[in-house]
């Protein structure tokens, strides 16, 4: 199914915080996705952009996991959409055209061959294990759905595989001949798993794979992933906003805010040194662990803001509670991360990052911050 | 510009003891019992058979205090409070024993239409899910006013000023101008302020928050849960808190019962429970959780999946997943709730406690 031979990466432009090391699976350079919201009346309109996703670029390598964290609405999942080749993407305006790559082959040059292989070499699971599953057909049929499609195994090869898929996620054999609606959440989100491994994948999208079980069932699925990736060295690109999650799952993540990454690195980096002002706000609302765990909650002013026509310069500046200083070159010009630390790179403008301010300074009550 | 911390809330003094228990600052428990639930019994009749989701819940809030309700889906947690609200749709369900003495009576005693206006009035509920509890075709003034027009029989521009207020009160900006846009014009964070708002509006004793913030970003739901505090501290009001999550309990709770399967198996302080849990699913549910403060190793997890109410197990509901060894004859055995040390109150069963030889005097089974 896979070829063994030596893949050249060497024409893969380079990215911050990327190296070719590691024979990454896919490499995302660049991407954007921008939405287009309204028409442009001839010659006087402006064309107004939804910038979902603007200038995001990592490398995905097997055995690990990168976490892509945010708010709703920071394109984690277009972006991950993107990977999985559910959105294109877009080609407008001023910055270069963005290319994923799919074992250094840029995927837009892709035969029908090398297409069919990288859709089978990235899957997903999905957040909400009742809404994933057909609740028409049998567990065994939707395991084995997608070898029907990609392989030319038999009927009686297929069942086989699902029996061993399902044994391998902690059900049992017979439960292939049940529906999904006879399963708890916990159990759903294990077909949903064996469903993505059925074709021996290399990389498995996990959007919000946890959040929607009971806790004492989270444990039993973040296991789960964790050995099956130990076991089959899978690559993971996992989408969440639970901070605690990230960290025990992912090897490295890219905290992104409003379509743009603001910080990205070694996940143990991140947390022992956070910089970003952004990184800092989420760890500070994260819930303790214990009682006695108090921290000074960051809350930066105002929500949200709208992803149609983001400021130019860099987008966190409307959320910053530090002073913008107009006329700086990053009000009017996107920054770009820069390496702090070992695998440790931030965007820095004199207004979004920690550094040399006490975080107390940072501490403000509801009233302020609505 | 960097803004400073400036605490604009008003602290009533009276009667405060003076521990700090929680996130906020000092505690706004006071010592005065609002809502007493005594052996609380609600029944659903099914094509299985009867579940007893509500399987005996006995429980106390005081004025100023948060208590929190943890558990899985189908624990009963839910199927509680809304018997508190008697929001108990018969057939199927049907409230078949206790009492829930609130100020003073039983309000399962009372008629229904001295129960439409406790409901809402003196206790009242915030639902989970913002989209779903507000009405999407009318504007935000038309359903908090409801709320303030059936309780405080107020009507036109008082109505009106008391709206603004209440929308104050959950500090949403421009409150006149909001006042008259429909909810889909909010953000997710604003809708559940409203939902508060309408839960506010009449200062009531007991405010009964049904995981009011699953559907919210981390940053936004801190906001929320610190603005509910802050409303405690204005009116001492007593929260119940159905959660579960043990970081809101951590962040937000004085005292913690921990339900499982219609049945309270642990109560105790919210430090106690940290420090000290008797209970096998107590201590699960908090080490099953990944530190944000640390790198965890593999987390311990629960085995199995949580009872089907239908066919619980006859004695010790626990049992099928708890990681002790036991004899079989043990998990016939329904345990029963016994204080084992001063507030900490826990279901006692050789299969499901440790210590159970230490505090087995205390159980006619030990």
């Amino acid at each position: 199914m896979t070829t063994e031979e030596k893949v050249d990466y060497s024409h893969i432009p380079p990215a911050v915080g990327c190296s070719n090391d590691g024979e990454p699976i896919i490499q995302v350079r660049n991407i954007r996705k921008w939405y287009q919201v309204n028409k442009a009346l001839p010659f006087i309109g402006k064309i107004d952009w939804l910038k979902a996703v603007d200038d995001v670029s990592f490398d995905v390598i097997p055995g690990k996991t990168i976490g892509l964290v945010g708010e709703s609405g920071c394109g984690k999942t277009t972006t991950a959409k993107m990977v999985l080749g559910l959105e294109e993407p877009s080609t407008d305006g001023e910055v270069p055209v963005g290319q994923i790559y799919f074992q250094g082959q840029d995927v837009k040059t892709l035969t029908s061959a090398g297409k069919k292989e990288m859709r089978r070499s990235v899957q997903a699971v999905f957040q909400d294990p009742w809404s994933s599953l057909n609740p028409r057909m049998r567990v065994s049929t939707i395991i084995a759905e997608p070898l029907e499609i990609n392989t030319t195994m038999t009927k009686q090869e297929r069942d086989t595989r699902a029996g061993d898929l399902l044994t391998e996620v902690g059900l049992n054999q017979y439960q292939g001949n049940l529906y999904p609606h006879e399963f708890s959440g916990g159990q759903r989100q294990r077909i949903g798993i064996a469903r993505a491994l059925a074709l021996n994948p290399k990389l498995i999208v996990l959007d919000e794979p946890v959040s929607a079980l009971d806790v004492s069932i989270r444990a039993q699925i973040m296991n789960l992933l964790v050995d099956l990736q130990d076991e089959h060295n899978l690559a993971y690109i996992l989408i969440a906003h639970n901070l605690a999650t990230v960290r025990y799952m992912c090897h490295v993540t890219a905290v992104m805010y409003l379509g743009v990454v603001q910080e990205y690195g070694d996940t143990e980096a991140i947390f022992a040194n956070p910089t970003h002002l952004y990184t800092n706000a989420l760890i500070s609302a994260a819930l303790p662990s214990h009682p006695d765990i108090k921290r000074d909650e960051i809350v930066l002013p105002g929500e949200v803001v709208s992803p149609v026509n983001p400021p130019p310069g860099d987008v966190f500046m409307s959320r910053t509670p530090l002073e913008v200083r107009k006329n700086h070159k990053y009000t009017k010009e996107r920054p770009p991360l820069k390496e702090i630390g070992k695998d440790h790179y931030v965007v820095e403008t004199p207004w979004s990052t920690v550094t040399g301010h006490d975080l107390s300074e940072f501490h403000l009550s509801v009233d302020e911050a609505m | 510009m960097v803004k400073k911390a400036a605490s604009k809330t008003t602290k009533k003094p009276t009667g405060k003891t003076n521990i700090e228990t929680d996130g906020f600052g000092p505690s706004t428990v006071r010592d005065e019992v609002v809502l007493e639930v005594k052996n609380l019994q609600t029944n659903f009749t099914t094509k299985w058979g009867t579940v007893k989701a509500c399987d005996g819940i006995s429980y106390s809030v005081k004025r100023g205090e948060t208590l929190g309700i943890v558990g899985e889906s189908g624990s009963g947690k839910s199927v509680t409070a809304l018997s508190i609200m008697r929001l108990i749709q018969s057939p199927p369900g049907a409230i078949v024993g206790g009492e829930v003495i609130l100020n003073g009576r039983d309000i399962l005693q009372i008629s229904e239409r001295q129960m439409t206006s406790v409901r809402g009035g003196e206790i009242s509920m915030i639902l989970q899910d913002p989209m779903q509890a507000l009405n999407p075709v009318f504007d935000i003034n038309d359903q908090v006013g409801e709320a303030i027009g059936i309780h405080q029989k107020v009507k036109g521009k008082t109505r009106w000023e008391k709206v603004v207020d209440a929308l104050r009160k959950v500090r949403i900006p421009a409150p006149e101008t909001r006042a008259k846009d429909y909810p889909h014009q909010l953000s997710g964070g604003m809708r559940q302020r409203v939902v508060g708002a309408i839960g506010i509006s009449s200062n009531p004793d007991v405010i009964i928050a049904d995981e009011p913030t699953t559907s919210l970003d981390v940053t936004i739901q801190a906001a929320y849960l610190r603005l509910l505090k802050q409303i405690q501290s204005e009116t001492g009001a007593a929260i119940i808190f159905i959660t579960h999550d043990f970081g809101i309990v951590a962040k937000m709770c004085d005292r913690v019962a921990v339900m499982y399967a219609g049945r309270i198996v642990e109560m105790a302080d919210v430090r106690e429970i940290f420090n000290n849990p008797l209970h096998e699913y107590t201590k699960a549910l908090i080490s099953s959780v990944p530190k944000l403060e640390e790198k965890s190793g593999r987390l311990p997890q629960i085995d199995g999946q949580p009872p089907l109410l239908y066919d619980l197990p006859p004695g010790d509901s626990f049992a099928p997943r708890s990681p002790l060894k036991f004899d079989e004859k043990d998990a016939l055995i329904r345990p029963e709730l016994i204080e084992a040390q001063p507030n900490h109150f826990v279901q006692l069963s050789r299969c499901s406690v440790k210590d159970f030889d230490k505090y087995k005097e205390k159980v006619s089974y030990g």
